[in-house]
């Protein structure tokens, strides 16, 4: 694991008004892997994935301390282009929610608000896209249908083209599993595969076997700590702390 | 609090079905070498047809062992508790077969043997006896320093092993009549030699099991 740090994360804390979601929470997220957050319901994992492309920016009264270095650049300096940045950093989330309108505007719709017109460029990227996104043997024949008449399953490959669309150098992922069957499940993991050659992935998950069977690191969350940091086969097989133990072992009060 | 209560009652019994059938593979042990020291063939009889409910005890713990693994997606500790106890089964087994081969050498023997060859064999399988006692001890427990004790004995086992093996050949050389059995006893000691490995295997298992590491330490 020598990979470079694409996102380093230092001294992070994070309030909902009175209520501090995150305390000092500390991960560096390397290029080309997949690192999983896992954590009981409510420990922060959402709203750590969140800080990563300042999603709670959005959020009424929330405040951030620390620092989230992207390329070694704070995300949260004064002169980041908050849309820039969600470009770079782009998420997917728990349930699949493509735009109700055509399968095809659905993946152009990014570049296009980027300012791209060019029909032809555009065919390009919806068919690469959708391939990346292991969707294009399903729908390259009906691209202009509407997006609501897919599967769940297809749902939530056509949002990761549309994310892909826009060529996004982090991809974001909480809970993109939960809604979905399990071989559609097993067809996203398949897909984390491949998309990690071109990207980083960070993916939330409450699916125990999921964060084991995907990702290369895993970070365990409890109550807005990050309690272990390891390599996923060492956190699986051999957590160092007690509290990991019981928590990914079921044996959690 | 754990949600996994059902999963660690079957964990504990699996443990309890290991230790069935180490008590069973350490009386096979124990008679084997009494059939031996006491030239006692129906007791040597007794080791060689016990030997199948053991072979059929590894077999059902084994399943049940996999069908955990199947159901339970067993990762950590829970993982290791599983993997470790397939070894020991595995490693039982055998120690029950070698306690077989000594009951047979033991027949092979039986009336006729020169009890001045014997030399260090009563010692040494004391010691491997010991060890496989220690060894389980440690099982229970979780003990990793009394595996690793344990396991320091070993080198006291190889070293009786080669002594003795030594004076087996000169006794035979000494004694050419004699060599049709003494070669039995060649076979036992080395059958004792082995035992005193697995004790080790299974000692290893426990340090793993404990610490989730790997250390060869035979
Ligand atoms: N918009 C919000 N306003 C106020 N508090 C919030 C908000 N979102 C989350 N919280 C609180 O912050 C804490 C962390 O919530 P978060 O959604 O990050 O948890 P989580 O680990 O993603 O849980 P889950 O696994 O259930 O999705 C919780 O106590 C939650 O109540
Ligand atoms: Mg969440």
């Amino acid at each position: 694991m020598d990979n470079k740090n694409k996102i380093t994360v230092k001294d992070l804390n994070l309030y909902y008004g009175d209520h501090q979601a995150l305390s000092n929470v500390a991960l560096e997220i390397q290029e080309h892997q997949i690192t999983a957050l896992i954590g009981p319901s409510g420990c922060g994992k959402s709203t750590f994935l969140r800080t990563l492309n300042r999603m709670n920016d959005l959020i009424e009264g929330v405040r951030v301390e620390g620092q989230v270095l992207l390329d070694g650049k704070d995300i949260y300096g004064p002169d980041v282009d908050v849309v820039q940045l969600r470009k770079r950093v782009g998420m997917v989330f728990q349930r699949p929610n493509p735009f109700p309108m055509s399968v095809y505007d659905n993946v152009a719709y990014g570049p296009r608000i980027h300012g791209l017109k060019n029909k032809r460029r555009l065919d390009e990227i919806v068919e690469a896209s959708l391939r990346a996104a292991a969707l294009w043997d399903e729908v390259g024949d009906r691209l202009f249908r509407s997006a609501l008449g897919l599967s769940g399953g297809q749902q939530q490959r056509l949002c990761i083209a549309r994310l892909l669309a826009v060529e996004p150098e982090v991809v974001l992922m909480d809970e993109p599993t939960s809604a979905l069957d399990p071989i559609s499940t097993l067809r996203i993991e398949e897909l984390l595969q491949e998309l990690k050659n071109k990207y980083t992935i960070v993916i939330v998950t409450h699916n125990m076997q999921q964060a084991a069977r995907v990702s290369d690191v895993t970070a365990f969350f409890l109550n807005g700590e990050i309690v272990e940091v390891g390599k996923t086969d060492q956190l699986f097989t051999k957590p160092r702390d007690k509290r990991t133990e019981d928590y990914i072992t079921g044996r959690f009060g | 609090m754990s949600y996994r209560r059902n999963f660690d009652v079957e964990l504990a019994e699996l443990k309890q079905d290991i230790l069935r059938m180490a008590s069973l593979v350490e009386q096979s042990i124990y008679k084997a070498m009494e059939a031996l020291l006491k030239q006692d063939p129906l007791m040597a009889k007794d080791v060689i047809t016990g030997d199948d409910v053991v072979d059929r005890l590894r077999y059902e713990v084994e399943s049940n062992c996999i069908r955990l693994i199947a159901t339970q997606q067993p990762i950590a500790r829970d993982l290791r508790v599983i993997v470790t106890g397939i070894k020991i089964l595995i490693n039982l087994e055998r120690m029950g077969d070698h306690a077989v081969d000594i009951a047979r050498a033991a027949m092979c023997v039986c009336g006729r043997m020169p009890a001045k060859a014997l030399e260090k064999i009563p010692e040494m399988a004391r010691r491997v006896q010991l060890m496989v006692k220690e060894g389980l001890d440690a099982y229970v427990h979780g003990d990793v320093e009394k595996a690793r004790v344990m396991c320091a004995m070993d080198d006291e086992v190889d070293e009786i092993y080669n002594l003795t093996f030594q004076s087996l050949i000169s006794y035979m050389e000494q004694n050419p009549h004699s060599i049709p059995c003494v070669v039995y006893l060649l076979l036992v000691t080395r059958y004792l030699e082995r035992l005193a490995d697995r004790a080790t295997n299974i000692g290893e298992d426990v340090i793993y099991l404990v610490t989730g590491e790997w250390q060869e330490l035979n």
